[in-house]
C-alpha cells in the first residue's frame, strides 16, 4: 500500500503526460477523407467562365491525375498556385480544377488574372459538389489513380517544399515519374 | 430619476438578454416555412460538427460551410428523409468525426465505457482498503488514540528538547 502511494501519482502522471504529449502531435484539423480507395462522388460541372470543358465525375479515370480545389477567396490557392502552373507546364500529371464558392464571374477572372493551370476547370458557386466531396476548406488537392479511385487528400497548399515530400513519392508509388 | 435615465437604465438591462437571443447561427432566409421541419433541422444541426470551427455545432456555428451543411439538411429533409438519413448523408462525406456524440461501436468501446471501468476500480480499492481498516488491530488503524499519540514525543525527548532550547544544540 505504501508503495503504492509513492509510486501511483508518478506512474498516472507518467500515462497521462504520454497521452497529452500524443495528442500535441495530431492535427485536429487533418481529417482522414472518407473517400479514399472509392470513386469520386457523381457530379457534373459546367465549366468556369471563359474556359471551355465541363468538369464531369465520371471522366476522372484512367489515368493517375489531380484533382484541385480552388476559390477566389482563399490566400492558399495563390500561394500553391506557382507550383500548379509549373506541375502543368511540365505535364507531370494531369490536373484538374473544382472552383469551390466563388461569387459569379470570380473564379474565371482568377485564372485570367494568374493563368489556368487546369484542363477542366468546373463552377461550382453552391459549393454542393465539394460537400459531396467532402472538402472542408480550401485549397484542397485529391490524387485519383488509374482505376479511377481517391488514393490521397491533401487539406493545404500544394507548396514547391509539399509537392517534393508528399505528391512526388506518392505518385511514383503510382507509377508517374515526376 | 429623470424619465430619460429610467430609459437608459431599461436599456441597458434589455441588451443584457440580447446574447441569449442570437445564440445560434440561423438565419431566418434558411429556415423551413414548416414549423415541423425547422425544429426537426434544428435538432439534427444541434447534433453535427461544424468541420471548419470544431468546438460548435453547425448550429451554433458561422462558418460559411457550417450554413451550406444546415440549408443541405433541410434540403434533406424536404426531400422526405428521415433526420437519420440526413446525419447519414454528412457522417458518409464527412465521417463520424462529425457526430458530436460519437457512435457506440467497436473503435469508441474505450471511450464509453472508460468511466464506468475507472468507477469499478475505484470501489474495489476503496472496498478493499476499508476491509483492510477492519481486520488491522486497534493500535494500527485510521482514527485509534495510540497512532496519533506515537507523534507525541516521549519523556526522553521533551527533556532533550527542553535541553536544545535553554542551551542551544551543543552535542
Amino acid at each position: 500500500m505504501s508503495r503504492w502511494a509513492a509510486v501511483g501519482p508518478v506512474m498516472i502522471f507518467a500515462v497521462v503526460a504520454l497521452a497529452f504529449g500524443f495528442a500535441l502531435r495530431l492535427d485536429p484539423h487533418k481529417l482522414p477523407s472518407m473517400l479514399i480507395d472509392k470513386p469520386p462522388p457523381r457530379f457534373s460541372l459546367p465549366p468556369v467562365e471563359g474556359t471551355s470543358a465541363p468538369l464531369d465525375s465520371s471522366k476522372l479515370q484512367g489515368q493517375v491525375m489531380l484533382l484541385n480545389i480552388y476559390a477566389s477567396w482563399c490566400p492558399g490557392c495563390r500561394l500553391e498556385h506557382p507550383t500548379l502552373m509549373r506541375i502543368a507546364r511540365e505535364k507531370v500529371v494531369p490536373l484538374y480544377g473544382l472552383n469551390w464558392k466563388d461569387k459569379p464571374g470570380q473564379g474565371g477572372r482568377w485564372l485570367r488574372q494568374y493563368q489556368n493551370p487546369y484542363i477542366a476547370v468546373g463552377d461550382d458557386p453552391s459549393g454542393r459538389a465539394g460537400i459531396e466531396m467532402g472538402v472542408t476548406g480550401v485549397p484542397e488537392t485529391f490524387v485519383i489513380d488509374t482505376a479511377g479511385r481517391i488514393r490521397y487528400r491533401h487539406a493545404g497548399p500544394v507548396t514547391e517544399e509539399v509537392w517534393q515530400e508528399v505528391f512526388v513519392p506518392l505518385l511514383a508509388s503510382l507509377g508517374v515519374k515526376s | 430619476m429623470t424619465p430619460h435615465r429610467k430609459c437608459l437604465v431599461l436599456g441597458i438591462l434589455l441588451s443584457l438578454l440580447l446574447p441569449v437571443a442570437v445564440a445560434f447561427a440561423v438565419t431566418p432566409d434558411e429556415m423551413l416555412s414548416d414549423p415541423k421541419l425547422e425544429s426537426r433541422a434544428r435538432v439534427i444541426s444541434q447534433e453535427l460538427r461544424c468541420v471548419v470551427c470544431p468546438n460548435q455545432s453547425i448550429d451554433d456555428s458561422n462558418a460559411p460551410l457550417a450554413k451550406d451543411l444546415r440549408v443541405l439538411i433541410r434540403d434533406r429533409l424536404k426531400a422526405g428523409d428521415s433526420n437519420a438519413q440526413a446525419i447519414d448523408f454528412v457522417v458518409e462525406r464527412y465521417g463520424n468525426f462529425v457526430l458530436l456524440k460519437p457512435p457506440f461501436q467497436l473503435n469508441t468501446l474505450l471511450l464509453w465505457l472508460a468511466p464506468a471501468l475507472l468507477a469499478i476500480i475505484v470501489l474495489f480499492q476503496l472496498m478493499r482498503f476499508l476491509r483492510r481498516q477492519q481486520s488491522l488491530p486497534a493500535s494500527e488503524g485510521f482514527d485509534s488514540v495510540e497512532a496519533e499519540s506515537r507523534d507525541e514525543l516521549s519523556a526522553d525527548e521533551t527533556k532533550r528538547l527542553r535541553e536544545i532550547l535553554e542551551k542551544g544544540p551543543t552535542s
